[in-house]
């Protein structure tokens, strides 16, 4: 399996603001490639970095092997994106759309391969219909249309679920399955849900204001038998302190605000039975097995490289 | 190259709004005729002043289809920069603000080449747009008003243009008035590649071209000297300089020549240098712009 991106230490700076600081990640061959963070992490930046929207402050994007600054136009030809909310020219009908960024693609599509690519999407029935006519749904589809209408080898989508009802939701995530597992394609998806990732991606990075907080696979950096739990107590700074002497003090979460061990689930009541003896009173045990918990764990804590996996 | 120019130019003639100056044009050249059809003589009368006590004026003859296009070409081509504004000030701006120009600049074309392509495309749209000033005023004015010599008022006097002299210049002063409204385009341009958003642009192009066009009409000795030669304004109504006749010695007028030939070939050259500069300064920064929008 061959590395499809390889990002190294890519910056961007605006004024005085890092809205990306020194992030490395690879995205290998077949990938289905979680790109999290919070509103504002990065995320976007970073994506207008690989498509070329946004120059770099410094480090280098290679995608396909190539150096992005310096093959841009081979890279591009073989990459489908959207980027966030699906703008196209409302004035114009979706089988126009469609036919204009595939020209823009360096192919020669007929009407037959644009009506399939429509259809694919369930768009066909409305081909002549005007952008402005659609519903946020239905403009989503399309601008999933026009990625995909120069076969790409490599699909970037920036928060492709954004603004889509539970049905355009589940439609995305299939389309992201099928994608990916029926056509062997390599996929970025961005999002601000963890949720959503899980669902669909094998591995994945968390980013928090610009920096890289954790990358890996999914499977193992969501493994619930590296539950993080978090325990009240009446003082949680006398309770670590009790804890650090104990066997448990390899297993304490780096959290000054709370008190949170990375622990197999099964392991807690003995956990509690042991803090009873050490005469420290517990008020609340809160296993963090959501995924929102265990998203927002990290990227509340000082932005270091932390491998939860390994 | 060649598909990218035709797809600005679908998307440029896709847009209701690029049909707007056409239906604008139309209806303000038909009042005209409309007017002159029914009130040309006095018309005329006013135009010539005391002219016509001293001299025996045959105006049935001098109200024809190449003074009404004249005179049409006077009071619309200070206007068409607006029109020209309005869909040149739209072509990066208004990307910017739909979201497209994400979509456009993530494709494997080059940013100098989609910057040419929209140029190449506003310059088609400009051209039709006087093509179509041409057919009304002149074909229509022609059919309608009929053909004859054309009077043309001087600082010094009036000229006469024969008939069989004066559809050329019309020709050329057409071509001049393209190279004059590309000017306008580029500046629409330049600041559209600036803006989010379409209404900047337009508003910004028509207030230059209001600001130069006042400080090259003003007499004031320093704005003479030392702005008036660098302003675009200053040369944009050269147009004008294909209908004043040269004439011999005698005050006799030289069929087919032209007054003042090497300054409308400065005027040209001024522009074209304007064409040139503007351009290159939306290419350079449209390459170096982070898209945001």
């Amino acid at each position: 399996m061959s590395s499809i991106i390889k990002v190294n230490n890519l910056s961007k700076q605006f004024n005085d603001i890092h809205a990306v600081n020194d992030l490395s990640f690879t995205v290998e061959e077949g990938d289905v490639y979680g790109f999290l963070g919070q509103n504002g992490a990065g995320k976007s930046t970073s994506i207008r970095m690989l498509l070329t929207l946004i120059k770099p402050t410094a480090g280098s994007i290679t995608i396909f092997g190539k150096d992005l600054s310096s093959h841009r136009h081979d890279i591009l030809k073989q990459v489908g994106a959207v980027i966030e909310k699906p703008d196209l020219y409302k004035y114009l009908s979706a089988y126009d759309n469609l036919a204009i960024f595939a020209k823009l693609s360096g192919i020669k599509a007929d009407k037959k391969l644009l009506m399939e690519q429509l259809k694919m999407v369930g768009l066909d029935e409305r081909a002549g219909s005007k952008v402005k006519t659609f519903s946020q749904g239905m403009k989503q589809r399309l601008g999933i249309a026009v990625a995909l209408v120069h076969n790409p080898q490599l699909i970037i989508l920036d928060e492709p679920t954004n603004g889509l009802d539970p049905q355009g939701i589940a439609d995305m995530r299939n389309l992201i399955l099928h994608l990916s597992r029926e056509l062997g394609k390599t996929i970025v998806v961005s999002s601000h849900l963890l949720s959503e990732i899980e669902l669909v991606a094998n591995r994945m990075i968390i980013i928090h204001k610009g920096k890289k907080i954790v990358e890996g696979k999914v499977a193992e950096l969501l493994d619930p038998s590296k539950s993080l739990v978090q325990i009240e107590t009446t003082n949680d700074a006398e309770a670590r302190q009790k804890l650090l002497q104990t066997k448990w003090a390899g297993l304490l979460h780096d959290n000054n605000e709370h008190l949170q061990l990375k622990m197999n689930k099964e392991d807690v009541p003995q956990l509690i039975a042991e803090m009873v003896l050490l005469q420290v009173p517990v008020l609340s045990v809160h296993p963090m097995h959501s995924l929102e918990d265990y998203f927002l764990s990290l990227t509340t804590q000082a932005g270091h490289v932390e491998s939860f996996a390994n | 190259m060649w598909n990218l120019l035709q797809i600005e130019l679908f998307k440029i003639f896709k847009k209701p709004r690029t049909y707007l100056a056409f239906a604008i044009i139309a209806a303000f050249i038909f009042l005209i005729q409309l007017g002159l059809l029914v009130n040309g003589k006095d018309w005329m009368k006013f135009m010539l002043g005391s002219l016509d006590e001293t001299m025996n004026i045959d105006y049935s003859k001098l109200v024809n289809g190449y003074a009404v296009c004249f005179f049409v070409l006077n009071l619309l081509l200070v206007h068409v920069p607006i029109l020209v504004a309005l869909v040149a000030g739209d072509v990066v701006s208004g990307e910017a603000s739909m979201g497209t120009l994400r979509l456009l600049a993530a494709k494997p074309v080059s940013r100098t080449q989609i910057i040419l392509a929209k140029y190449l495309a506003t310059a088609v749209y400009v051209f039709a747009l006087l093509l179509w000033i041409a057919v009304i005023s002149l074909v229509v004015s022609l059919a309608v008003f009929g053909e004859n010599d054309l009077v043309v008022a001087k600082t010094n006097g009036l000229q006469l243009i024969e008939a069989n002299d004066v559809l050329w210049r019309y020709f050329f002063a057409f071509g001049f008035a393209f190279i004059a409204m590309m000017v306008v385009a580029a500046i629409s341009l330049l600041l559209s590649v600036l803006s989010e958003n379409s209404i900047g642009p337009i508003v910004a192009t028509v207030g230059i071209i209001i600001v130069c066009t006042l400080i090259s009409e003003m007499e004031i000795p320093i704005y003479q000297k030392y702005i008036k030669p660098y302003l675009f304004t200053t040369y944009m109504l050269g147009w004008k300089g294909f209908f004043y006749i040269g004439s011999t010695e005698d005050g006799e007028t030289i069929k087919g020549s032209i007054q003042y030939l090497p300054g409308i070939l400065k005027s040209i050259a001024a522009l074209l240098v304007y064409i040139v500069a503007l351009v290159s300064a939306s290419v350079f920064i449209f390459r170096k712009k982070d898209i945001l929008s």
